[in-house]
């Protein structure tokens, strides 16, 4: 009585660059995901800076000369803009990952990222102490 | 037991730099953003920096800073390949992870001579 | 109690006679607190009886009407026309085969679910003589939050792990692995981190967190996958560093 169906499912390909462009939350995701190429850059620059102290005085204040300049400058401006959103969106994330539970309940995740943002700022004023900038 | 992976070894790593960079990171840029604008602070002078880094402790500061940065980062760009639709993950892997192991290593063999 | 002339345009699909699917347009005379479910309802009642959709409760609990909705994963019964201007565009849930118009084919999620034993696996075996599991509030607040998946498969719709590596385990199957996991009367973790504490299981999760925000019963399961990240890689470490440890 019932007749027979033929299947066919239709598989719908998923644009393997484009998949980001859907919504802005996948734009957020891929901003945060590319912080790590600043952040892995600058990182790169401590080293070299590391090993040009490591090669005497004459060579290190090379270095410190080579950083001054327009150009310096702004890839140091967009490597805090990105390091900073890689600071938020960690710290912003951290209570979805690390629930702590007083008794019953869980301390709002505002309260957790917000202990971080309060370290992350007196850690940053102490470094910035201690390195003699006040 | 066999078909768990092992990316718990590096994720831990890269979980323990993520951190490390979102707390530390930016005051560094500040710091070097200030000598590239003719302000060196005192720790960042020859005198500065190498007094910091003659002392064991800070050795192991700058080389735990690097270290962790270089492979959280090289975890997060392996991923970002993938994402942007590169598909060979091991070649990107092999690579991202090798530039971290010899900037560590370089690291090391840098403070070592301090 | 207004009425309003809705366009909805459907994505259909008739596996013995399309090749591949084409959108159709409906002009739907709606009452203005009408879902996008309602409006379907009116089509396939008065205007185009042909058409196929799934759904079943229509007060977002049974998780059978997830749909994209204007491109995001929603259920169809959720989806207040009062929230939409213009053409409203209804597409089957992303990242499954269709079957037909609005039905996906979901074999590959209640695989996976099955896989991760979403049941309880108790520690010694109790026999109801024995008595009731007695378990504290605190107990049970660490994993009812994800009790409340209706497994409507919104969240792998979203997630773009998913679309891009079909064998990733997902986030709502890795959830409620979590969620025995997480529950005081449970001792099956061990069985059930086989399955997710795999490269195909929650490290394929790189927390993009689209999941948890379309969930519409707020399971928050990006959080359940991290959790079980830093579980799974302490235990890792203890199997690894500390092998005395193991039984």
């Amino acid at each position: 009585m019932a007749e027979q169906v033929t299947r066919k499912p239709y598989v719908r390909e998923v644009p393997r660059l484009r998949w980001f462009f859907r919504h802005p939350r996948y734009l957020r995701y891929m901003a945060r995901e590319v912080t790590c190429i600043f952040i892995g850059a600058y990182t790169l620059l401590l080293l070299v800076g590391i090993r040009r102290l490591a090669e005497g005085q004459a060579a290190y204040e090379g270095f410190l000369q080579a950083l001054k300049g327009p150009a310096s400058v702004l890839f140091h401006v967009v490597a805090l803009v990105f390091a900073l959103y890689h600071t938020a969106t960690w710290f912003n994330v951290t209570p979805k990952a690390l629930p702590v539970q007083i008794g019953e309940e869980f301390l709002p995740g505002r309260v957790v990222a917000g202990a971080h943002y309060v370290v992350w700022a007196l850690l940053s004023l102490a470094i910035l102490f201690l390195a003699g900038v006040f | 037991m066999v078909a768990k992976s092992n990316k718990p070894l590096i994720w831990g790593i890269f979980a323990a730099g993520g951190t490390l960079t979102a707390f530390v990171t930016p005051v560094l840029i500040v710091l070097t953003l200030l000598v590239a604008l003719g302000h060196t602070p005192d720790i960042l002078t020859y005198e500065g920096l190498h007094g910091f880094a003659a002392h064991w402790l800070g050795k192991l500061v700058l080389f735990v800073v690097i270290a962790l940065s270089l492979w959280s980062a090289a975890h997060r760009l392996r991923i970002t390949f993938y994402d942007f639709g590169v598909r060979a993950d091991t070649l990107v892997a092999v690579i991202v992870y090798a530039v971290a192991a010899l900037g560590s290593v370089a690291a090391a063999v840098c403070l070592f001579r301090i | 109690m207004s009425e309003r002339l809705v366009e909805l345009e459907v994505l259909r699909y008739n596996p013995e006679t399309d090749s591949e699917p084409r959108f159709q347009r409906y002009s739907v005379p709606c009452q203005s607190e009408w879902v996008v479910l309602d409006a379907l309802n009116h089509v396939k009642d008065n205007l185009d009886p042909t058409l196929s959709y799934r759904w079943s409760c229509h007060m977002a609990v049974c998780g059978s009407c997830g749909m994209m909705i204007n491109g995001e994963p929603k259920l169809a019964c959720k989806a207040f026309l009062r929230n939409y201007e213009g053409v409203i565009r209804v597409e089957p849930l992303a990242h499954f085969p269709i079957e037909r118009d609005l039905v996906t084919v979901i074999d590959d999620f209640v695989t996976k679910l099955k896989r991760v034993k979403p049941y309880l696996i108790p520690k010694q075996d109790k026999p109801v003589s024995e008595g009731e599991y007695r378990q504290t509030p605190a107990e049970l607040k660490k994993y009812k939050q994800f009790t409340l998946c209706i497994n409507c498969m919104l969240c792998y719709a979203a997630c773009p792990e998913y679309g891009l590596i079909p064998k990733f385990i997902g986030p709502a199957a890795i959830t409620l692995a979590h969620r025995y996991n997480q529950d005081s009367r449970d001792g099956g973790r061990d069985e059930r981190q086989k399955e997710i504490a795999t490269t195909e299981g929650v490290w394929e999760c790189s927390f993009v967190g689209a999941c948890s925000e379309v969930c519409p019963e707020h399971v928050d399961p990006a959080s359940a996958l991290q959790q079980v990240k830093i579980k799974s890689t302490v235990d890792w470490y203890k199997e690894h560093l500390m092998p005395w440890l193991n039984k």
